[in-house]
């Protein structure tokens, strides 16, 4: 099969769609066109190695840069794409997509894959130097030019990124602060349980977590952040925090504009696949962050995920749809989250969880949370426990069941408790 | 620069100039190598990138660490004395000439 296939997008997602699209033998044209300076790359290290100073930017290269030639895919860096034309249904029109600096490519088939970007604060003071947010190379870079000197930290959202960050700087000997709005730390992520365990985590090596928080405004001087007045109810109310870089993590929101202009399906921006990966335009495919597709384990509803493993499943999906090859892969989600000596790795969604069985023991920071409905095995938190996560995930893989009431016993391994589900 | 050779289960096998600090699943994923899956990226969060590393070698990579150690125990394909997660195998020039086999299931 040949023809030109467009990729608009270069993260984690574009890169593995056109690797895929080599693997299943596809020989015609593979461009990528993305709007940073740099090829693809690894996002996680990003709050975590990266602010550490423990890896650099070529450690984060996904690929190197041979490998798109010797492949023979067209990697093109710092243009975006302002207005996408499609050919008319039925005919052998091409389409035509254009970038901002008036470059334009043309395409037979399309893949789009916008990702996401950092939720912003709406308050005042947000536009202040050292309000910073992470989600590029260039926002850590912004960071660690700071790093070194601050003293002070200031972390708006407890959810992944914010602890990442809160724990990289504690680590490094800062003063932090977590502020978060809800009453508990990484609400959408995990159970109260997981929960309430890192809130004390990070309270025990020194880390302020100030819950059901509202911001007045972020106080500066001269342009630059000099820290947060908290606001609202609750014992620290008009509060003031110091701070010399203010970390917003409050999460992120698919970039919709593509999916705008293309005229697609999309739920606040997100947009929406079948199980192929297919958009409501049958010409288009869409993976990564900004998509919202059917429960990857058969489960009802739509969910987006931000992981890895969903931009590299959900991408494979696409590139064989996008030659013909109709296969949906039951891919369990997982996740994971470094926050200094706590390894989280999640494996499932826990949306819906009727029970909770608990594994190990918290004082020993070594435990893990399985998540049922209706006695069916729904997902995993394992905190420093990779022997527990890894057998969930197994038993979500192919479909089998781990029962609640034998795993309650944490000197039996998961793993020889997993049974075929009863058809 | 160290020099690694990957065998891979459809029995490739290549040979890399590594760069000194990257690790063996760094080096083989960037080029490229078939086999190595590693999903998240050298966390040791996932277990899909286990090698199984020349014996000649073994002083040299040293012990697994503990997480590691864990890690392996969940690995895909057979567990054996020689087997690592290449995520934490980092390259440097004591390790030149290193040989490992892939394993032949990952996930």
């Amino acid at each position: 099969m040949d023809g030109r296939i467009l990729i608009i997008g270069a993260g984690q997602a574009g890169m593995q769609i056109a690797v895929t699209l080599r693997d299943e033998g596809f020989a015609g044209e593979v461009t990528i066109v993305g709007d940073e300076a740099y090829g693809p790359y690894q996002r996680p290290p990003l709050s975590k190695a990266y602010l550490a100073g423990n890896s650099d930017v070529e450690s984060l290269e996904l690929r190197a840069e041979h490998f798109y030639t010797d492949q023979a895919i067209e990697m093109v860096t710092g243009e975006t794409i302002v207005d996408v034309r499609l050919g008319e249904p039925g005919s052998s029109d091409a389409g035509i997509a254009t970038a901002a600096s008036g470059r334009t490519f043309e395409f037979d088939r399309l893949a789009i894959t916008p990702g996401s970007t950092p939720r912003r604060l709406p308050i005042e003071g947000a536009d202040l130097g050292g309000v910073l947010y992470l989600r590029s190379l260039a926002d850590a870079d912004a960071l660690k030019k700071r790093w070194t000197a601050a003293e002070n930290l200031v972390v708006i959202g407890g959810g992944f990124i914010g602890l990442e960050v809160a724990a990289a700087a504690r680590t490094a000997g800062k003063t932090v602060t977590v502020i978060e709005v809800a009453d508990r730390l990484m609400a959408r992520a995990v159970s109260s349980t997981t929960s309430e365990f890192y809130h004390g985590a990070h309270e025990r090596r020194g880390t302020r977590v100030v819950l059901e928080a509202q911001l007045a405004r972020i106080v500066g001087d001269a342009g630059q952040v000099t820290g947060v007045e908290l606001a609202g109810a609750g014992a620290a109310k008009g509060e003031f925090i110091p701070a010399d870089i203010v970390m917003v993590g409050i999460g992120v929101i698919a970039r919709g504009e593509l999916a705008d202009k293309l005229g697609l399906d999309n739920i606040n921006g997100a947009i929406v696949v079948n199980e192929y990966a297919e958009t409501s335009d049958p010409r288009i495919v869409a993976a990564g962050d900004a998509v919202l597709l059917p429960h990857p384990l058969g489960h009802d509803g739509q969910v987006r995920l931000e992981s890895v493993q969903n931009a590299v499943d959900q991408a494979k999906v696409a590139a064989k749809t996008l030659i013909g090859i109709r296969e949906v892969h039951r891919a369990v989600p997982w996740f994971w989250s470094d926050q200094g000596d706590l390894k989280l790795q999640i494996a499932g969604l826990s949306t819906g969880f009727d029970q909770i069985v608990e594994r190990g023991s918290q004082e020993s920071e070594k435990f893990s949370v399985l998540y049922y409905r209706d006695g069916r095995l729904l997902a995993i938190d394992a905190v420093n426990d990779p022997i527990d996560y890894i057998a969930v995930r197994r038993a979500l893989d192919t479909g089998a069941e781990i029962p609640a009431e034998l795993a309650a016993d944490s000197s039996v391994a998961l793993k020889t408790l997993i049974t075929s589900r009863e058809a | 620069m160290p020099e690694i050779t990957y065998f891979s289960p459809d029995g490739t096998q290549t040979t890399l100039d590594a760069r000194d600090g990257d690790s063996v699943m760094e080096t083989a994923v960037k080029n490229g190598v078939k086999g190595i899956v590693a999903e998240c990226g050298g966390a040791c969060a996932c277990a899909t990138c286990h090698v199984y590393v020349d014996e000649a070698f073994t002083d040299a990579v040293g012990e697994p660490g503990d997480l590691e150690d864990d890690m392996l125990d969940g690995t895909a394909a057979e567990r054996l004395p020689n087997s690592r997660l290449s995520c934490q195998l980092k390259m440097n020039p004591a390790l030149n000439g290193l040989t490992v086999r892939i394993a032949p299931k990952q996930i």
